[in-house]
This record gives C-alpha cells, structure tokens and sequence, in this order.
C-alpha cells in the first residue's frame, strides 16, 4: 500500500492575539509559534499504521516556505519514507481549489493506492482540499473519516457525522481520505528515527517542476477574491469578574450560589 | 438575480436543521436582489420531506428515487451538476456540514464555479454577493468577492440562527433522476451509532466542561474535584475527547452532543464555532479562558479572564465552604 500524506504547518492561535496587517489581507504572524495542523498529525499517524501493517511506502506532501522542513522531517522521524514540498511564492493558497490543483500536480503519474489529508486546517478551516484533490486525481474520496479498514482494491471507512453517528462507506481504490482527529493516538517519534529522518528524501519543487504555470494558480487565476479581513466584534453580555485570580474564583462562587445557581 | 439554490440536507428520514437554516438565509438574500428560493432534494420516500421545504421555498425540485435511499456524495454530485446545469441558478448553497463538505469542493472543481467555504453570513457591495468568512477558529473575519459569471457555490455555516416560522408555500415539482444507474466505486454499507456511555450528558443538570486548555490528563483530578463538590457531571471540548482525557460520548458540539443544562462551566475553552453549536442553549454558561478573544466570552453569562489554573482551585475551595 503506497500512500501519500497531505500535511500543512499552521499557526497556534488558541490562546494569541490576532492582528490584521498593514496589507487588510493577511494577519500579523511574527509573533506565532507553528506546528504540523492538528488533523495532518493523524493523518501521518494513520498513514504510518497502513504501513506497519500492510507494507508499503509513506511519502509526505508540504505546501509551503522552508520553516515547514522541520514538521515533514519528524513526520519522517515518525515513520515516512520520503518528502516533497513545494514551494513556490506565486501559489494563491487563500484558494483550497488552486492549492489541491498544485497538490494533484505532485501526485499524478506517481504509483499510489490512498491520499490522506487532514479534514481540516485549523487556520483556514475549509475543510475542502482533500475532497478537491479527488476530484482533480478523478478518483474516489471519503471526507470526515474516523476509522480505515483496508481490503483488496478497496478501502472501507467511517465518516463521522453529527451526533455521534458514523457512516460506513467502502470504496475502490485509489482514493483520497480526509481524516478527522481523534482516529488514532499520534506517536512521538522516536529518537533513533529522528536520526535517519535527516537522511531521508526531502525534495523541493517549484510549479515549473510540476509543469503547471503560474496562470493556472496564481491569485488572478482564483474564481474568488479576498477583499479584505477585520477582526470582528465580539458582542458579549458576560458580566466578566474583575481583581486577582483568587477573588475572581471567590466571587464567582457568591454569585453562583446565592444566584441559586447552585 | 437570479435563483438560489438550496440543497436538501436530511438524514435517516428527518430533516437536517441546517436544511431550513439555508433556506432562510436564501429567503433573505432573494427578499433584498430579487430571484426564488429552490430547495433542491434528493432522497427516497421523501414526499413529506418536500412538504416541510416548501414552506420555506419558492420552489422544491425533489428526485424521489431509490438510489438516493442514502446519502452518497458521489451521487450527489452527479445529479448537482446536471441540474445546476439545467437551471443556472445564480447561487448554490450547501451546508458546512459533514455531508456538506463532502460534496461541494469536488462540485466546485468539477463544474470550475466560484466557491467560498464556511459561510457565516452572506451581504452585498456594489450589488454583488459578498460571502463573510472566518479564519483562525473565529478570531478574523474575511470578507470575500466572487469572480466571473455566476453560478456561485457556498457552504454555509449551520447553527448561526433561529429558523421562523414556514411562511411560503412554494411549488413542488418532482423530477426524473438525471442519474440512472448506481455507481459501484463508492458505496453506503451502514449506519453505527455512537456508543454510550456511563452517564447521558444530555440529561446533566450541571455540567463543568473542559479544553485543550487544562494542557495535560494529569490536571483533570483539579477538574473532578470541582465537580464532585457541586455535584456535575464532566464534559469537554473536541480537544479532550481526541487526547483521551474523556470519552467520547462525553463531547460536546456537533460531532458529539448537544447539552442544555441550567449551569455549564467551560474551563479552558476557547470555544470553535462547533463546540459553541452544542452548548449555547445552556442557561446559565460560566467561562474560565485567559484568552480575552476566546470566542466562548461570546455566550458566557459570567466571564473570568485569567489562568484556570490559579482561578479553578480556589473556586472548589470556596464552593466547598460555601456549599457545606
């Protein structure tokens, strides 16, 4: 089974303060930490698991600047075998179809049975370059997969959907999957596999090397435009507890229980 | 303008709320510029279920045909282009949901149409759609312009309003399925529902809920004091359930449950627009986040900004003398 994995180094963002830069088109990241996007991780873990258990190659796919080179080689540590990042400053990657029309470049003409992406990237959040890239590779997809079953030719997988509910979908392969957290328990890598991950293949490709021409996916060849971004106003009618952390727990507990609350 | 189209979302013979939600976001865009409301199903033994849409629509064009027994993106997608096709309308909406995103990326690339993902809430500028999204779990809004002719596809974020009254009663027309026969290289085998647990979430009274936030499973003891001591039962956030810090039947939001209880304690979360669809029905919601911009400040009744872990045990303590 030779699977490609799809990853993107993203920003934390939970707990920092987002500013829109001087451009209104993009956000202030000097001051962020990044790390491999929390559903990418599960899709190498998953990736990596497909491989110990049926043989087979795991080759990672980066989109972005050289600052990614150091999450694709623990995804090696981990288990890859080799890597491809492109980069290329010309990609529109605001465009999830323009950025799974470069990913399909990669792939296609390449010997693979299973694509997997995360279902989502925790800073754009669309949920929509893996089920985009099937459609450019003209094969299968499942999106939202929490659990992968493998058989002859084909793959049989739950969807998870609202409510607790799965779906399960069997399909032929190749195909892409679109994988949800929580599907496996990521491992760290291991020392040793740290070691060998710095001699394995990392290749760097630009759209030239793709054969794909700046006018098919740069900003200007994007169906859609980002006009401008504006942090929005949060309209809260918290009553939000002021003094040191201690008074604050104090007061909270007054109001909850002389509120009847408690 | 032209027609919206809204596609049908509807499981194990129900309607999905997001399905009226389109509708009614559809309804106001078509009130302001003009064009109708077509609420576009596909579905087997669904007769009722165009009944319900046409309240809500101006027209609803339905393919009752077994192979839509069960949902099917492929199939879906098939039938989405003929008919978008057929029609032209000038705005497609899908939900931003887990059958949603299933189908509209690969429609979008398929048919080469304008598409924006996540959609909150759609205005107009210069008489053009704009379509608002988020980045960054909530933290910036985009504002977004779509390029060349229509038909334009969006997903529209489910949760974001209160659905009226049916006020239309739109025409509904049957047709023949554009796709004839079953397709063989993706197939629905089964439903599996979720397994559960020792205690309904749903059914808890009080519920102290827990985020990435508390950082490791070994802070969760400071967690199961506090709600020993005000007798809750405990929750969480995505997060926790992915790190194993809680099962999963305890999750909620919209992949987990949707709870509604007099008193829910978010410690620690910063509040996705999923996890906030689960629980904003709360009554009364307290949230402990140092994080000012923590979309979850956005419900919460009672706010503290600070380190939960300085806040969370001196708040057992006090509930404890207070309480005992």
């Amino acid at each position: 089974m030779n699977t490609f994995v799809c990853i993107k180094r993203v920003p934390d963002t939970s707990e920092a303060e987002v500013k829109v830069d001087a451009s209104g088109k993009d956000v202030d990241s000097s001051k962020f930490s990044f790390d491999i996007n929390d559903a990418d991780n599960y899709a190498v873990e998953e990736a990596i698991l497909i491989k110990e258990k049926v043989g087979g190659t795991v080759k990672v796919v980066c989109m972005g600047p050289k600052d990614s080179d150091v999450m694709i080689r623990m995804a090696l540590a981990k288990g890859g075998d080799s890597a491809i990042r492109i980069d290329d400053p010309r990609i529109n990657v605001i465009d999830p179809l323009q950025v799974a029309k470069v990913l399909a470049a990669t792939i296609k003409g390449q010997e693979f049975d299973l694509v997997l992406t995360g279902c989502m990237a925790s800073d754009d959040g669309n949920m929509a370059v893996g089920v985009a890239l099937a459609e450019e590779l003209g094969i299968p997809h499942a999106a939202m997969v929490k659990k992968v079953e493998l058989g002859e030719g084909k793959v049989k997988v739950h969807r998870e959907l609202e409510g607790g509910l799965s779906e399960v979908v069997e399909m032929n392969l190749p195909a892409v999957l679109t994988i949800q957290t929580g599907i496996n328990e990521p491992r760290y890598a291991p020392i040793k596999g740290i070691r060998m991950a710095q001699k394995k293949e990392l290749k760097v490709l630009t759209l030239d090397d793709l054969g794909l021409s700046e006018n098919d996916v740069n900003e200007a060849a994007s169906l859609v435009e980002l006009k401008n971004l504006y942090i929005p106003e949060v309209v809260s009618h918290a009553e939000i507890i002021e003094g040191e952390p201690e008074q604050k727990a104090e007061i909270l507990a007054e109001k909850l229980v002389k509120g009847g609350l408690l | 303008m032209g027609n919206v189209f809204v596609v049908a979302e509807h499981r194990q013979g129900l309607l999905r709320d997001i399905s009226l939600e389109m509708l009614t976001v559809a309804s106001q865009v078509t009130q302001q510029n003009g064009g109708d409301v077509v609420a576009v199903l596909l579905g087997s033994g669904v007769d009722s279920l165009a009944d319900k849409l046409a309240g809500y629509s101006d027209k609803v064009l339905y393919v009752d045909d077994p192979l839509f027994a069960d949902f099917n993106a492929e199939k879906y997608q098939r039938v989405l282009v003929e008919l978008i096709k057929q029609n032209n309308p000038e705005l497609v909406m899908i939900g931003h949901t887990t059958q949603g995103v299933d189908i509209a990326p690969a429609l979008a690339v398929e048919m080469k149409i304008p598409f924006v993902t996540d959609v909150i809430q759609i205005e107009f500028a210069d008489g053009k759609l704009q379509p608002v999204r988020q980045y960054y779990q909530g933290k910036v809004n985009a504002n977004f312009a779509f390029k060349g002719e229509s038909p334009y596809l969006i997903t529209l974020r489910e949760a974001t309003l209160e659905v009226p009254e049916p006020s239309k009663k739109g025409a509904i027309e049957k047709i023949d399925s554009p796709l004839k026969e079953d397709i063989e290289y993706r197939r629905f085998i089964e439903y599996v529902e979720a397994e559960v647990g020792d205690v309904d979430i749903t059914q808890s009274e009080i519920l102290v809920a827990v985020g990435r936030g508390i950082r490791e499973e070994k802070n969760m003891p400071m967690i199961e004091e506090l709600a020993k001591a005000i007798n809750a039962d405990i929750c969480g956030s995505r997060a926790a359930t992915d790190a194993g810090w809680l099962d999963h039947d305890r999750q909620v939001g919209t992949s987990g449950k949707t709870v509604k209880p007099k008193l829910y304690i978010a410690i620690g979360i910063s509040g996705a627009f999923q996890h906030l669809a689960g629980m904003k029905g709360s009554k009364t919601i307290v949230a402990i986040n140092k994080d000012p911009d923590a979309p979850i400040f956005s419900v919460a009744d009672f706010a503290i900004i600070d380190d939960l872990f300085k806040v969370v045990p001196k708040l057992t303590e006090k509930l404890k003398e207070l309480k005992g």
